[in-house]
């Protein structure tokens, strides 16, 4: 059994439920007129194969039926975290231990300001 | 945007009356595989309820959750996989995604209520969330229950799904994987289930629930 957790669904549902549907946070060039061969080639054909942290899209398939997003670590096959379309990931190639959440970065911001108003 | 905006849609009773009787997505089964009649050794019972007005909703909760209270009386299952019942316990209103709903009403019903929908919904095409869609989807889809001791135990051979009570609760329908096929898995009260099944998937699902409901002694009511 390998559950994956569905950030609509709000719950872990069997993996045969679920399809891989590519990488995910592809943008496509704001105006397809003026970009260049190039540019809209890499949109349409070329995609990372990193060694690591891959973020993928995913759809659940039996179920919802809403795409979603999943971190996933490409070597040890790990699912670091799903999330919703529209969100950011918190682990990231950058941050592979998972970025400090919203409130250890309001209170690292605090502590900067209050050391910049000692300076 | 206002040129995208959905003026009107093709409104049609489904289910006509004419000479040319409708007929349950299982008839043909019941005529091929037969019946197994329901004894006091049955451990599993069976029962279709064919012919059920069957509604998807789409749209915004918020804009649906006003037109079903006011044309049904009953509320919107804002969470996930929630289901709720009206007193009767007939008409039905189940959560599939963030922006889709199932309501179940008795057959006939559906043609009546769509019309009142769409015109408790009429004003919500004045407001910024426009966007909504009525489908009946009666014709493509039925409702079987099952009900005895032994409905848990055939449930688990069928699905990967947890059906323990207490990870399935009362008033609890999810859409999932069952018999290598899918279908919408219900539980409106303590000691019954549903199961709405495609109709391209009646035959088959029916089939697979009379040979593992064998060893229950599984029965069929007319």
């Amino acid at each position: 059994m390998f559950h994956i957790y569905c950030p609509y669904c709000e719950e872990l549902r069997e993996e045969e439920e679920f399809h891989p549907k590519g990488q995910a946070h592809i943008a496509r060039p704001t105006d397809p007129d003026t970009c260049s061969d190039e540019a809209w080639g890499d949109y349409l054909f070329f995609r990372d194969n990193p060694r690591g942290i891959h973020h993928e899209l995913w759809v659940h398939a039996v179920g919802c039926r809403k795409f979603f997003n999943i971190t996933r670590n490409t070597v040890s096959y790990e699912i670091l975290e799903t999330y919703k379309i529209g969100e950011e990931p918190r682990f990231t190639a950058e941050h592979p231990a998972g970025k400090p959440t919203e409130q250890a970065a309001a209170e690292a911001e605090a502590v900067a300001r209050q050391e910049g108003v000692k300076a | 945007m206002s040129d995208h905006t959905l003026t009107c849609a093709n409104v049609y009773d489904a289910r006509p009356a004419t000479e040319v009787p409708a007929e349950s997505p299982l008839a043909w089964s019941y005529q091929n595989t037969g019946r197994p009649s329901v004894s006091e050794k049955s451990r599993v019972v069976l029962r279709e309820r064919a012919m059920l007005g069957h509604l998807i909703l789409r749209g915004g909760a918020i804009v649906l959750d006003d037109a079903v209270r006011q044309v049904l009386g009953l509320q919107l299952p804002g969470r996930p996989n929630a289901l709720s019942h009206d007193e009767s316990g007939e008409r039905s209103i189940q959560w599939l995604s963030p922006d889709e709903w199932l309501l179940i009403v008795p057959g006939g019903e559906e043609f009546e209520l769509e019309q009142r929908l769409r015109d408790a919904l009429g004003d919500a095409r004045d407001t910024a969330v426009k966007n909504y869609a009525i489908v009946n989807v009666g014709g493509g889809q039925t409702l079987v229950e099952l009900e005895g001791e032994c409905v848990r135990e055939l449930l688990m051979k069928s699905t990967p799904y947890d059906v323990h009570p207490d990870a399935f609760p009362v008033g609890k329908g999810v859409t999932t994987v069952f018999a290598k096929s899918n279908l919408i898995l219900r539980r409106p009260t303590e000691d019954r289930w549903e199961l709405v099944l495609r109709r391209s998937f009646a035959d088959y699902l029916y089939r697979w629930l009379l040979d593992a409901g064998a060893e229950y002694a599984i029965g069929v009511e007319a």
